[in-house]
């Protein structure tokens, strides 16, 4: 990987059927998309449509029934790919281990030496605010400051690509637009192409280079939005003018999916 | 503290009662010899040594039930997790198992094991197992999907899953599952001892009752509850300190 | 196949459960067990003697009268140091403690209290029965959430009123598992009870059936307690289960 190629993940043609109690679920695709390497992409659609689906597909968490999806050219199989992290939306610390120990869970199987592995989580403790913790338990800690160790969880193994499933969706409003800015300048800091699903469209419209709307299930891509945001930016851009058409675009494009989504006989 | 105090107050008050009671022979020493005497007896047989053979035999026996329950029981509830079907067909078993009187099967146990240790450890085995297989199932229910996705993202395999988040996660359950089982291999070891076996602990109370030898009697019922007593309120402790640093009190 | 079972698997654990009674059968011979097609006919048989009926009922008399006593110890006691959070605090361990002694042990003192017969039985059954439903009541008091008590204080109901109306049905789910349970254990503690110093009942027959070698009468005998231990417990569950979850 040394010349770096502009698509960094690629997804042709992917769809997700799965088999329930209640017959056969087709829950997303057909699906075709790419991530440019080292842009912050976001996902938004209404709940049930598959958003999170297409994240497990693309952290092959879960197999598509059809299609391919490749990263960094390598189509991926039934593991994890190297260099690719995830935080989820529900609290994944452990809560058997401390703060320090949760980051580098990652890092111990690894073949690093003692003081690579001080250096990064001192890096990452620094980096999410977290230094005062280190020796604390997640349950002493604040729904924020969990995530917050899951986000350094993951940064500590050096991800090429941040797959965000709703990792702000059960803090309080506040703190998601704080969380937004440190995920800026987390971005910018590592290079990385970051993912965000979420079903916030201010968050979308906020934090990302291009938004994609999805349609109600079985979920597809209808349309993607370029916002045209400089690189260095931070949640003051919530008071530019182009900040409400982009939520305004992305409410109309919603709108009519989100009714479909809560019409009654859909699940 | 005050709360300590009181504890200590309710174990001391009903003893100092008792034993005004007996000295005053309200109670008759036929019935119940006074606190202050079953404790120096016990002392003494313990500085005799009389009973050590007894004492040895039903630990023995206590330790061989409790430690068969753990291994066999969380291997079970494990397996059980997976084999859907089997624990379907298996969980009205468990919700009524402990409705019956399993000592009713300890004839069929002395027919078919004999005079052994084997028939009072297979009935402490029986009753310490299913708590432990229960408790098992409850832990591994319990696992919040997103910790069973965590381990594949870092790349874990099988059995580092299991011992770097399944286990950890699953020890206060499987803490409360051994709680269960020890008391339910002291019970199950001592009552079958007691109702028919000619050695440790349970037999040599029913058979100083029999001989109406109250000097012997008494002290063994003490051992029997301090050990029992003990054992569980310090596991109890442990499981609390455990769980407080994990914030699930 | 997989949906029968799923649908009906106390009926298919019971099949599985005779069949391997069956084989243990074949496998250690006639001296030491009987099959369950000929042990259910000499419960039948046994159960056509008015001899037996007899033991029925000693057996079901002290049950009865020791479940009563166990229910309403064991609800006095858990409401009465539940009601207060300091004095449950300061018994609780107690109880939990005592819950885990071989109650066994103490049967002998039971007998030098009691004698030798129906109260002596009583009283074993009501000393294992108590613990728990105490235990639960004692949890389902603590266990009720604060913001009921605030509600009610809100609404401004009388103690009275909030004992009969919010206490009591808030704590019912949990009350009656100490039941349920209590109804096994004083099961269990009055034929272990008749086991010693009775002269009738079925922890007596059982005893004697053990001295004289009697397969046929210790496997019926056990069969009808098992039969009527799970099949009373299976009822109490789904009744259990119906208070926990209303109208599911």
């Amino acid at each position: 990987m040394d010349t770096p190629i502009p698509i960094h993940v690629s997804l042709r043609g992917v769809n997700r059927v799965y088999e329930s109690k209640l017959g056969r679920t087709h829950a997303l695709g057909p699906i075709d998309i790419d991530l440019r390497r080292g842009e912050f992409f976001a996902v938004v659609g209404p709940s049930g449509c598959g958003k999170s689906t297409l994240l497990d597909v693309i952290a092959a968490l879960a197999p598509p029934s059809s299609g391919e999806v490749t990263f960094e050219g390598q189509p991926i199989g039934n593991t994890v790919p190297n260099g690719v992290g995830v935080v989820f939306q529900e609290n994944a610390s452990f809560p058997w281990l401390n703060v320090a120990d949760n980051i580098t869970f990652g890092l111990r199987r690894q073949p690093l030496d003692k003081a690579e592995i001080e250096k990064r989580l001192q890096y990452a403790l620094q980096l999410m605010g977290l230094q005062d913790f280190a020796q604390a338990y997640p349950s002493q800690l604040s729904g924020g400051m969990r995530q917050r160790v899951c986000i350094a969880r993951t940064l500590v193994m050096q991800p090429r690509l941040i797959l965000l499933d709703e990792p702000f969706g059960a803090l309080d409003q506040q703190t998601r637009l704080l969380m937004g800015d440190e995920l800026l300048r987390i971005w910018r800091a590592t290079g990385a192409t970051v993912l965000l699903i979420t079903h916030a469209l201010d968050e979308a419209a906020m934090l990302a280079d291009r938004v994609a709307v999805m349609s109600a299930r079985p979920g597809r891509i209808l349309e993607v939005i370029e916002t045209g945001w400089p690189r260095e930016r931070d949640s003051q851009i919530v008071s530019a003018p182009e900040f409400g058409q982009i939520t305004a675009r992305l409410w109309t494009l919603l709108r009519a999916q989100s009714m479909q989504a809560l019409a009654p006989g859909s699940v | 503290m005050r709360i300590v105090l009181y504890r200590l107050l309710a174990v001391v008050l009903p003893l100092a009662l008792l034993e005004i009671l007996c000295r005053n022979q309200i109670i008759k020493p036929l019935t119940l010899p006074a606190p202050s005497r079953i404790v120096l007896g016990l002392w003494a047989m313990i500085e005799n040594g009389t009973f050590n053979a007894a004492i040895v035999k039903t630990l023995t026996n206590v330790a061989l039930a409790f430690g068969l329950s753990v291994v066999v029981g969380i291997a079970a509830g494990a397996a059980l997790h997976r084999a859907r079907l089997l624990r379907t067909l298996l969980e009205p078993l468990f919700a009524t198992y402990y409705a019956i009187p399993i000592y009713a099967f300890y004839p069929l146990f002395l027919i078919v094991f004999g005079l052994g240790d084997a028939p009072q450890v297979l009935i402490g085995f029986m009753l310490a197992v299913v708590s432990m297989i229960v408790s098992t199932l409850s832990g591994l229910d319990s696992l919040p999907p997103v910790l069973a996705k965590t381990p594949r993202v870092f790349q874990l395999g099988p059995v580092e899953t299991i011992r770097r988040v399944t286990l950890p996660y699953a020890a206060p359950y499987l803490f409360t599952g051994v709680k269960l089982a020890i008391a339910y291999a002291f019970i199950g070891v001592i009552g079958a001892e007691f109702i028919m076996s000619s050695t440790g602990l349970g037999y040599e109370i029913r058979f100083a009752y029999d001989n109406l030898d109250n000097n012997v009697m008494y002290p063994l019922i003490l051992l029997i509850l301090l050990i029992s007593v003990t054992v569980n309120m310090s596991l109890d402790r442990w499981d609390r300190a455990l769980q407080a640093r994990r914030g699930r009190v | 196949m997989r949906r029968t079972i799923e649908a009906n698997p106390s009926l298919f654990l019971v099949i599985m459960l005779l069949a391997l009674w069956q084989i243990l059968f074949w496998l250690v011979g006639r001296n030491a067990l009987l099959p369950p097609l000929e042990t259910i006919l000499y419960l039948a048989r046994l159960l056509q003697t008015a001899r037996f009926w007899g033991h029925i009922a000693e057996t079901g008399t002290a049950f009865i009268v020791a479940l009563a006593i166990s229910i309403v110890a064991g609800l006095a006691i858990g409401l009465a140091l539940g009601i207060n959070r300091m004095t449950a605090e300061v018994f609780e361990p107690f109880l939990l403690a005592s819950n885990s002694i071989p109650k066994i042990a103490l049967y002998p003192i039971v007998l030098l209290i009691f004698g030798i017969g129906m109260p002596a039985k009583i009283a074993f059954g009501a000393i294992h029965g108590v613990v728990p439903v105490a235990i639960f009541t004692l949890a389902a008091c603590s266990n009720v959430p604060p913001i009921f008590f605030r509600a009610a204080a809100a609404m401004r109901l009388t103690r009275w009123d909030l004992i009969r109306s919010v206490l009591l049905p808030a704590a019912l789910p949990d009350i009656f598992s100490g039941i349920r349970i209590g109804f096994s254990l004083t099961l269990i503690g009055t034929i272990l009870g008749e086991m010693f110093g009775s002269q009738s009942g079925l922890g007596y027959l059982l005893m004697t059936a053990i001295g004289l070698q009697n397969i046929q009468v210790i496997m019926s005998v056990t069969l009808l307690l098992v039969l009527v231990a799970a099949t009373v417990n299976t009822l109490l569950l789904k009744q259990d289960r119906r208070l926990r979850q209303p109208g599911g």
